[in-house]
């Protein structure tokens, strides 16, 4: 395994903690946030998106070069229709299901084995994507 | 609007933001996740949409993310949480058509709850903060559109 994998499992290891530590891992208790019940979810995008502002727009200033190579390029995406299109169509699935990429993988550590069934969907569907991709 | 008080809310995606701002500052790499379905398919698929470059390059790290996903909740669920693991009792047809549609839905938007959630907004994309508010803004009607027709759980 090289640096930037390791680098890559350490740091997913302290996501997967935190979303199983916030209950994001927990279909229930994202459903019942997307049902307005319990809004305390926002505070794990939140809290998540804040500390990744400071490593995105004020590190960069006293570093720079990511310690272990390549560049330090913030994540900006232009506007397309695609975007809006398949941020709706991915609305209905985590309102459907209360699952989205990251909180699905991480919620297999949890010992929630359904969740297999959801995440071979998710398989499917990034395969029926690529189906559509005529290029 | 807080029954389960906010704390452990807070605490679980600041220590979630540290993985990925760890993960930027040593590599310059996102920690995004819907992209891991698409470079994992690289491996089972010859389409030129799944065998692109990039997805080449990025196919390795993005096991290594998605393992190390795995291994932080398991952590978790071992030594730290008073119920130990858990399973969910939302119905099996729930989660295959739901994850048929975020499978799907995030590789058309090219990004989910991570990529323009936290990486997207972090970078103050207005492209991410407008698909944010799209899929929070569907998810809101659908989950209440689904518990008003009575499916349970």
């Amino acid at each position: 395994m090289n640096r930037q994998n390791l680098v890559v499992l350490i740091g997913g290891v302290f996501f997967g903690f935190g979303l199983a530590y916030s209950g994001m891992t927990k279909q229930e208790i994202v459903l019942s946030f997307l049902q307005l019940e319990d809004l305390g979810l926002i505070f794990v995008m939140g809290g998540a998106a804040l500390v990744t502002f400071f490593a995105i727009n004020v590190i960069p200033k006293f570093l720079k070069n990511p310690i272990l190579g390549g560049k330090f390029k913030p994540r900006k995406a232009p506007m397309s229709r695609n975007v809006i299109i398949g941020a709706a169509i991915f609305g209905v699935g985590w309102g459907i299901s209360g699952q989205c990429p990251g909180s699905a993988v991480a919620s297999l550590g949890t010992g929630n084995l359904p969740i297999l069934v959801g995440i071979v969907a998710m398989f499917i569907g990034a395969y029926m994507r690529g189906l559509l991709d005529k290029k | 609007m807080f029954p389960l008080g906010i704390e452990h809310y807070l605490i679980g995606g600041v220590l979630a933001g540290v993985g990925a701002s760890l993960i930027y500052i040593l590599t310059g790499l996102h920690a995004t996740q819907s992209s891991f379905f698409t470079t994992t398919l690289s491996w089972l698929s010859k389409r030129k949409h799944f065998q692109k470059e990039r997805n080449l390059q990025e196919r390795d790290w993005r096991l290594f993310l998605a393992i190390g996903l795995i291994l932080g909740a398991l952590i978790y669920s071992l030594a730290f949480s008073p119920t130990g693991f858990w399973t969910t009792s939302v119905q099996i047809w729930r989660l295959a058509l739901g994850g048929l549609l975020v499978g799907f839905g995030t590789r058309v938007s090219e990004g989910c709850t991570s990529g323009h959630g936290i990486s997207g907004l972090a970078s103050l994309s207005t492209t991410s903060l407008s698909a944010v508010l799209v899929f929070m803004g569907v998810a809101i009607v659908t989950a209440n559109l689904v518990q008003i027709i009575g499916v349970l759980p």
